[in-house]
């Protein structure tokens, strides 16, 4: 099963080469390709994957979407900011008429395919393809992305919104979304990646993306990640971060759509004194599969990580957080600390299983890390009902003020406002 | 002034003060692993057929498995599985009827250790079972307890006079194939405790052993039961030394517990000390232990109490399935790690019955290049309604070549459990050691001072001598790793 899976995407190496015969992608193509032939699918042994069982994504033969961008023009999600910097994918290749580019700032944000091969230099140097199976098969098929570059010194007010769509509609598709962002030192700007997607059935499409981010030093970026992908589809992805000295980035990924979800966020400390935020939140209903695979590497002193995963599990949903924090030998004075946070609504079902992990090997650190899983609080719920509100709706303000605690983090307004909408309408437990 | 530079003095100039080795002549056999060498364990100790079938069944599964070497934070030299004396017995004319009759050399042997045996029984009142190398040599207090309807006994003589007990439960908690060193041990292990308690009677003492690695290149298998019936209660001990050589050693001990009525209680101790290695990491005792209880009953009980300051490696991870409702798990452990020391240890609470309930307190301290691993998992069932647990993990870091990591799995799948998670990792402040020197506290007792404060929640869970012996043994343990 699993060899035919690979089998089924070799194939896809000489529709991507005949469709997109980009010279200056065919390198990393290759090397993409040189890796991913010397890794192997996950199976439920693979510690890494314990809880998440590929088979079902790899059963499913997918093809790249090589006509549907022009035949169908999918509804947008909502601006994420009314000035925003707005690059639209369509099955992962960019929708031009749709994208909304200004560069007045000295920002430059492109399409992977078009760029030159100086602004690709970056490229595949911060996402690990060598030891990732699924990122090294997203090199292996790289068509299109957003390549942002942020200048030195430059702050940029207006959100940079990176829209991937998808749509299945007769055959199973994958796209292979990648965005590289390369921020300057001193520079300072905020990114939006939504995914979104629709489905006819019976197809469904698999969304295997890649972000590589390189955090400047004393830059400050703030990455957020809204994923509603439809209700069919399988998302696989993995953000990779290299934080520069003195830098702050946060990262917000808030999962809700998608039939079976890895989402991976690896932050890598670079540089002193720099600080990372890394949060999210997991809304799961009906069979859907939800893992959340963090890694936090203490690679140098004095640097400083937090973070704050939230899950609300209802039906037969199932979570998963697994999030490791490495101090290395020479980290000290890190400042590491983890929360997990489950809430279980159904009684038939939800599972969720966590596993922090901290692996110190500095002894001047601070190093924290909690995890529970549970459900509302009875004495909360009974003063809410002793205040006229019916039960009902005292767990959805409970459940909604549970969520809440991440989505009010979100500094990008109107992201934030639809969010809580989303949320308040999604009817959480009851 | 001067005591507390004798302590320390006392401190520095102690090594490994069991590491002594006792002239006795053992009768071992042959080097090595095969049919042979079970068939020749069994016929020795005059075991009936079915257990020598169990035996082979296990040796036989074993050669299927691979030894598990995946974990992260564990190094160390393969083993050579038939470089191994699988038995070495001291040699005596005929088993001890009394005190008096054991030889002398070996008493002395206990005696060094601590635990005269006749002092025992006279002040303290706890029933030692005394395993020396792989047999069990005396047990005292035998027949006070037969009248209570206890059996408290070496593993072989159970065999023999209560073979009924040993064959339904043996295996019953930790089965032959249960992991590769649980495996072997069902093969080739020797002699053990075994204790059995009748409905409603609470044990008057302590129960408890001692196991102590004597002869050269032998690995130490031993094997303990524990049955406790409706609403009984016992208290077991469990202590440990090795002599000190340059070679490692292997002990791959199983350890049953079976709380099998409502309200069946068994507390479980352990002072591990086998010798860690010198410290340059040369030498020491690999530790692969599995211990596992089962809380069959309504409202049972099992609880943990684990000082594992000794062996170069440490792997163990006692564990309580939680089958009856409302039964309870506890689970408390500090683990040291000073030189080139390895431990990874943690806890397993399976939640199998209704309100099932687990504790699970893990203080590591690292020191040296000593590696602490807390590795645990906390599982709920789907049948689990309102099961509850806690889990805290601490550890301290002393210098900055060790390391402490932690990996809690929890699996929850009932929705209307809680469950509950924290760790925290820290070292001693300096502005703590200046405070204790400023209130005219050395700098060794300050840390000791602060080391047992660190394990105070799990000391109070140990008996009153084992809890003494712990605090000098951690202190000890640590000596040479401040500064």
């Amino acid at each position: 099963m699993v060899l035919e899976a690979k089998t089924n995407f070799l194939r896809q190496f000489e529709v991507v080469d005949r469709a997109w015969p980009v010279p200056t992608l065919a390198p990393y193509r290759q090397q993409g390709r040189a890796r991913f032939a010397a890794l192997a699918f996950p199976t439920p042994r693979t510690e890494d994957w314990r809880f998440t069982n590929v088979a079902p994504l790899l059963e499913t033969p997918f093809e790249l979407p090589v006509d549907s961008a022009s035949t169908v023009r999918l509804p947008l999600p909502p601006v994420a900011d009314a000035g925003a910097v707005r690059l639209v994918f369509v099955n992962g290749a960019f929708d031009r008429e749709r994208s909304e580019v200004d560069t007045s700032t000295g920002l430059v944000v492109e399409s992977l395919a078009t760029a030159g091969v100086e602004r690709l230099a970056q490229l595949d140097q911060v996402a690990d393809s060598s030891s990732q199976v699924f990122t090294a098969l997203n090199t292996s098929l790289l068509c299109d992305g957003a390549v942002v570059r942020i200048p030195d010194g430059a702050a940029i007010t207006p959100v940079i919104e990176v829209v991937w769509l998808s749509h299945a509609s007769v055959r199973n598709v994958t796209t292979q979304p990648r965005l590289l962002v390369v921020a300057g030192a001193h520079s300072r700007a905020t990114i939006v990646e939504r995914f979104w997607g629709t489905t006819t059935e019976p197809a469904t499409y698999f969304t295997n993306a890649v972000a590589e981010i390189a955090v400047g030093e004393h830059a400050v970026i703030d990455h957020y990640k809204v994923q509603q992908e439809a209700a069919a589809a399988y998302h696989v992805a993995n953000t990779q971060v290299v934080v520069g000295r003195g830098a702050n980035f946060t990262t917000h990924a808030v999962l809700l759509g998608g039939r079976l979800v890895r989402n991976e966020v690896r932050v890598r400390f670079a540089g002193e004194h720099a600080e990372a935020t890394v949060n999210g939140l997991y809304v799961g209903a009906g069979k859907q599969h939800i893992d959340n695979h963090t890694v936090i590497d203490h690679a140098v002193p004095h640097c400083a990580s937090h973070e704050l995963y939230k899950g609300i599990l209802t039906d037969q949903a199932h979570g998963v957080f697994n999030g490791k924090i490495f101090v290395r030998q020479d980290a000290q004075k890190t400042d590491a600390k983890q929360t997990n946070q489950t809430l279980l609504l159904s009684d038939d079902g939800a599972t969720i299983n966590t596993k922090p992990q901290l692996e110190i090997f500095a002894d001047d650190v601070k190093c924290t890390h909690g995890a529970t899983v549970g459900q509302l609080d009875a004495d909360q719920l009974f003063y809410l009902q002793s205040r006229g509100l019916a039960a009902a709706q005292a767990r959805r303000l409970l459940t909604f003020a549970f969520a809440n605690d991440i989505v009010h983090r979100i500094h990008v307004p109107a992201v934030r406002e639809e969010l809580e909408a989303l949320l308040v309408h999604r009817n959480l437990g009851s | 002034m001067s005591t507390a530079t004798d302590t320390i003095e006392q401190f520095t100039s102690q090594e490994y003060k069991w590491g002594f080795v006792t002239d006795i002549e053992s009768e071992t056999v042959p080097r090595g692993l095969n049919e042979e060498i079970i068939r020749l364990i069994s016929a020795k100790k005059r075991e009936p057929d079915w257990l020598l079938q169990w035996r082979l069944k296990a040796y036989r599964h074993w050669l299927t498995m691979e030894e598990p070497r995946w974990w992260p934070n564990l190094t160390y030299a393969k083993i050579d599985y038939n470089d191994i004396i699988y038995y070495a017995a001291p040699k005596a004319q005929k088993k001890p009827k009394s005190l008096d009759e054991v030889d002398p050399e070996l008493r002395r042997t206990f005696e060094k250790l601590g635990i005269s045996l006749e002092e025992q029984k006279r002040l303290t009142g706890v029933a030692v079972d005394a395993v020396f190398d792989s047999v069990s040599v005396v047990t005292t207090f035998k027949e006070k307890l037969a009248e209570l309807g206890i059996i408290f006994c070496s593993f072989s003589e159970a065999v023999q006079e209560h073979p009924d007990l040993v064959r339904k439960y043996l295996g019953s908690v930790v089965p032959y194939n249960d992991n590769f060193f649980a495996a072997l041990n069902s093969a080739v292990f020797s002699d053990g405790s075994f204790v059995y308690i009748p409905k409603g009677v609470r044990c008057p003492m302590e129960l408890s052993t001692y196991f102590r690695i004597n002869a050269r290149e032998t690995g130490q298998f031993e094997r303990t039961l524990i049955i406790c019936e409706e609403g009984g209660y016992v208290s077991y001990l469990e202590g440990c030394t090795a002599p000190m050589r340059d070679e490692n050693q292997l002990h791959a001990a199983v350890v049953e517990l079976v709380a099998i009525g409502d309200h069946a209680q068994i507390k479980y101790s352990t002072v591990q000390n086998w010798y860690p290695g010198d410290k340059d990491g040369k030498g020491g005792i690999y530790n692969f232990v599995t211990k596992r209880g089962a809380c069959r009953g309504r409202a049972s009980k099992i609880s943990w109490t684990q000082v594992e300051t000794g062996s170069a490696i440490t792997w163990k991870y006692p564990s309580c399935i939680l089958q009856g409702d409302d039964s309870v798990g506890e689970f408390y452990s500090v683990a040291l790690t000073n030189h080139y020391q390895q431990a990874d240890t943690g806890t397993k609470m399976i939640h199998v019955g209704k309100n099932t309930r687990s504790t699970i307190v893990s203080k590591g301290i690292s020191a040296g290049h000593g590696q602490n691993t807390y590795r645990g998992l906390v599982k709920v069932l789907k049948g689990a309604a309102y099961a509850r647990n806690y889990s805290q993990c601490d550890s301290l870091l002393l210098g900055d070549k060790c390391g402490a990591h932690t990996f809690p799995y929890i699996e929850v799948k009932n929705t209307t459990a809680t469950v509950e998670h924290e760790a925290s990792t820290s070292k001693i402040g300096e502005d703590q050691i200046f405070y204790c020197n400023q209130r005219g506290l050395s700098k060794e007792d300050a840390v000791n001072m602060i080391v047992n404060g660190f394990c105070k929640d799990v000391f109070r869970e140990l008996p009153m001598e084992f809890a003494v012996e712990a605090q000098k043994l951690l202190g000890v343990s640590l000596e040479g790793s401040v500064g």
